[in-house]
């Protein structure tokens, strides 16, 4: 639990030396207790109570990173219980099962799957994060034979080892050092051993509790071996148990500071049948888990599960937006038709991908309407006529266009004439509602 | 160490609402917990999926979910005589789309034969929707309340705009009302208080904050229906203690990704799936943030919905 400057302040040399820039220490104890100095700037602090400000200061969910470079994934660091509240930070990872049962070639056809798995939504790449590498066979041989086909044919792909056996884990962690692997498995059974790996390695370790009675006195044991760096799976299966735990978790580590919970959780959702599993993984995306595991990653269930985790993670007091300019879509001649909508981010990659459908060379005008789309900023007044004319005008875009032509969405029809007013010598064409009926409306022009 | 599970009480709880009559009659709502939160409360009824049919052919949905309904959907009493025996529906949601000025323009009276004749055909409980023009909804939405009576119905929707009509015709034939605003909790508290104020039972409304689909501000949709639920539980605010409809199918069967195909998008993947993953991730999101009702369209959606049903409950 975060530390109020009063207490703060006990724990300061209390001489008002002024060396860290602040009249007092008191009046510095309360700039950190507001986060807005760092302890190192008192020299003369001791290490005991750097510590205990270290402790207190930490976020509530320990931030671990899964895999190196690129394509790594950050987890944890989560403030809040609802969106609404403040922005969820660090959204969900999927990975996908391969289990050490399956062909050399199905495999590798996998880990092909992971790589294609990127697209671009609004403007985010998005993709299946990870593989987690599962020991099904329960031989130790198998799963160091399926991890060396990942480790050749996913190379950039953060994995998670998913097996109860420390000497399989072992040799199977071996393949990824220095890409900070999860080794998922320890148990009340192995947990000395599994710990001991994962320090060796400088691996995450993966508690698999039964119960969260128990995941609490994995953690702390897992602590006391000399590994800080877990995430937490709780045993629940269930949806309706995954709710309750990962409600329960977030609640305890972020109400009541409770850190032996405060870890990213790990959920399984392989189920049989792939809708249903894109169903269940929607219950981790919006609860609380930090990574999905899923059996399948077909590119219709991606698609809606990145949109979800992406909607789910998006800031609720600032729309995503993209700056306001003049933006050629291709290669816009002064003939080219010139469009302008608002800078809605979602409203600006609908239009301009439509736009780039039709394969006419363009230029799209993106107003600044503080991320509102279309009607949105029309109804909120930021959308009006003297505001599209005065934004033309300044914009200069009239130098680059022959025959000053400005289109308008079609659902601001309305407007036409206002601007035609407001916007001497400028002729104003009403567009269709839809952007997807753009490209026709290019072609029959 | 042991786990101290950070358990909460809340103060207050959701209306349970009952729609249809005898055997077929459902009821959804009553709990007093954060939805599915059964581990520190009562969850007492489970959520309830009803199916879209439409007074008029579909001829504007998307051929995915379209054609799941092609021998059938020429007309409304075969539509939803399918919807009730074949697809074993605990409720059907009949729009009057075609009443639209824009649309076909029917008129009240022929509204009301449809609302009679789907009505003598099916058991299950009704939801009978307008075909959201404020004005002409007036008209028609008190004919057909009226034609409905005592089949204890959900008539909907009221806006700010027509509230009053359509609240008045829901009350005087016994019937359950929707109440709709657009995203925003305090218009839909303003709603609901302006509605009680009729003499409208409270206990009788449910509440549509506004749908939208996955992609497509879904997140409003989503954070509003909490924020209703918290204020409803934790605050005990009796004016948002009503239960929460998403209407899905109509807000999803309009998006690019349940509609675009494979060959235009190849890295969307299939888009009949695409189409009812965007359904069913839809109405899955809702039911996480609240809403107690859903409509929805495509069957494999719904059978998919039902089955995350069984598993939270
Ligand atoms: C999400 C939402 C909100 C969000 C804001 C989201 C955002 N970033 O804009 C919130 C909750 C904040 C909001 C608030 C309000 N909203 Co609002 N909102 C919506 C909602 C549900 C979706 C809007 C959306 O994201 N659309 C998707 C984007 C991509 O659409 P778009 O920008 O219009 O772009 C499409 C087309 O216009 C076209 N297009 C775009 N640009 C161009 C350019 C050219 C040249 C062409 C040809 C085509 C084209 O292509 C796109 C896809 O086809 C709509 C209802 C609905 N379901 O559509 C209501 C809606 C837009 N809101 C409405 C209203 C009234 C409001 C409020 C004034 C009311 C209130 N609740 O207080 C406030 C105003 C906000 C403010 N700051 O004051 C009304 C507008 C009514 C009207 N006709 O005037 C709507 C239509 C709801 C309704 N049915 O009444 N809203
Ligand atoms: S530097 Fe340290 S001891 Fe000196 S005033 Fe600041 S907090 Fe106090």
């Amino acid at each position: 639990m975060a530390l109020s400057g009063v207490e703060i302040f006990k724990l300061l040399p209390k001489t008002n030396c002024k060396k860290c820039g602040a009249p007092t220490c008191l009046a510095f104890a309360m700039k950190l207790a507001q986060r807005q100095a760092s302890i190192d700037s008192c020299p003369d602090v001791s290490e005991e109570a750097k510590q205990k400000l270290g402790e207190a200061s930490a976020p509530p969910i320990r931030p671990i990173t899964l895999g190196a470079g690129d394509k790594a994934v950050k987890m944890g660091e989560e403030t809040v219980l609802f969106r609404h509240d403040k922005k969820f930070v660090n959204p969900c990872a999927f990975a996908v099962e391969v289990k050490d049962t399956l062909s050399e070639d199905e495999i590798a056809k996998l880990c092909q799957q992971v790589i294609e798995s990127e697209i671009d939504r609004v403007g985010q790449k998005l993709r299946v994060d990870a593989i987690m590498i599962s020991n099904v066979s329960g031989d130790a041989g198998k799963l160091e034979a399926a991890a060396k086909v990942v480790a050749a044919k996913a190379a950039v792909v953060p994995v998670i080892i998913s097996t109860t056996n420390p000497q399989a884990a072992e040799a199977a962690v071996k393949l990824f050092s220095d890409k900070k692997p999860i080794i998922y498995g320890a148990n009340a059974s192995n947990v000395e051993a599994m710990a001991a790996v994962a320090k060796a390695n400088k691996a995450t370790l993966g508690i698999a509790a039964n119960g969260l009675d128990e995941l609490s006195d994995l953690t702390e044991k897992v602590k006391g071996l000399g590994v800080e760096d877990m995430v937490i799976d709780s045993g629940a299966r269930r949806a309706k148990d995954i709710i309750a735990h990962n409600t329960l978790i977030r609640r305890a580590a972020i109400k009541k500071g409770v850190k032996s919970v405060g870890y990213p959780v790990i959920n399984f959702m392989q189920h049989g049948d792939s809708l249903v599993e894109g169903l269940l993984a929607s219950v981790g995306i919006a609860k609380y888990a930090s990574i999905i595991v899923v059996s399948s990653i077909e590119k219709w269930k991606n698609l809606a599960l990145f949109t979800l985790r992406q909607n789910i993670y998006t800031d609720p007091q600032v729309p995503m937006q993209v700056e306001q300019k003049i933006y050629n879509i291709g290669e816009p001649t002064p003939e080219s038709p010139l469009f302008i909508t608002t800078n809605f981010s979602l409203t600006y990659f609908i239009v301009s991908g439509e736009i780039e459908n039709s394969k006419v060379a363009s230029r799209l005008a993106v107003m600044d309407c503080e991320g509102l789309s279309v009607l949105t900023a029309w109804a909120a007044g930021k959308f009006t006529a003297s505001k599209i004319a005065q934004f033309i005008q300044d914009s200069g875009v009239e130098k680059d266009v022959a025959n000053k032509e400005l289109i308008l969405p079609g659902y601001v029809a309305i407007l036409s004439g206002a601007v035609e007013e407001k916007l001497p010598g400028w002729k104003i064409t009403v567009g269709p509602r839809e952007a997807n009926a753009i490209p026709t409306f290019l072609k029959t022009r | 160490m042991a786990f101290t599970a950070p358990k909460e009480t809340y103060s207050g709880r959701v209306y349970p609402v009952t729609i249809g009559t005898g055997e077929k009659a459902v009821t959804f709502g009553g709990e007093n917990v954060l939805p599915f939160h059964s581990f520190e409360g009562e969850t007492p009824n489970r959520p309830v999926i009803a199916i879209e049919i439409q007074d008029v052919p579909p001829a504007d949905w998307p051929e995915n979910v379209k054609k799941t309904y092609e021998p059938v959907s020429g007309d409304p009493v075969t539509w939803a005589k399918f919807c009730q025996d074949e697809l074993k529906a605990k409720a059907i949601a009949l729009r009057l789309v075609g009443t639209h000025p824009d649309r076909e323009n029917r008129s009240p009276e022929e509204a009301v034969k449809t609302v009679k004749d789907v009505l003598a055909a099916v058991q299950v409980p009704v939801i009978i929707l307008g075909s959201n023009h404020a004005e002409k909804d007036t008209s028609v939405l008190v004919a057909v309340a009226e034609a409905a009576k005592d089949r204890n119905c959900i008539i909907g929707k009221a806006q700010e705009a027509n509230y009053k009509t359509i609240a008045a015709a829901a009350m005087a034939n016994n019937h359950k009302l929707i109440a709709m605003s657009e995203l925003d909790i305090n218009l839909s508290k303003q709603l609901n208080i302006l509605i009680s104020q009729m003499g409208f039972d409270k206990e009788k409304v449910i509440t549509d904050p506004m749908c939208s689909a996955l992609g497509y501000g879904l997140e409003y949709t989503y954070s509003v229906m909490e924020r209703i639920r918290l204020a409803a539980l934790t605050q005990n605010d009796v004016t948002m203690q009503q239960p929460l409809l998403g209407d899905v199918g109509m807000y999803v069967w309009k998006v690019k990704e349940t509609s675009a195909s494979e060959a235009d998008l190849p890295q969307w993947g299939a888009a009949e799936e695409r189409g009812i993953a965007w359904e069913a991730e839809t109405a899955g999101a809702l039911l996480i943030a609240g809403a107690e009702l859903l409509i929805m369209r495509h069957p494999k959606a719904i059978a998919a919905v039902e089955t995350l049903i069984d598993e939270l409950v």
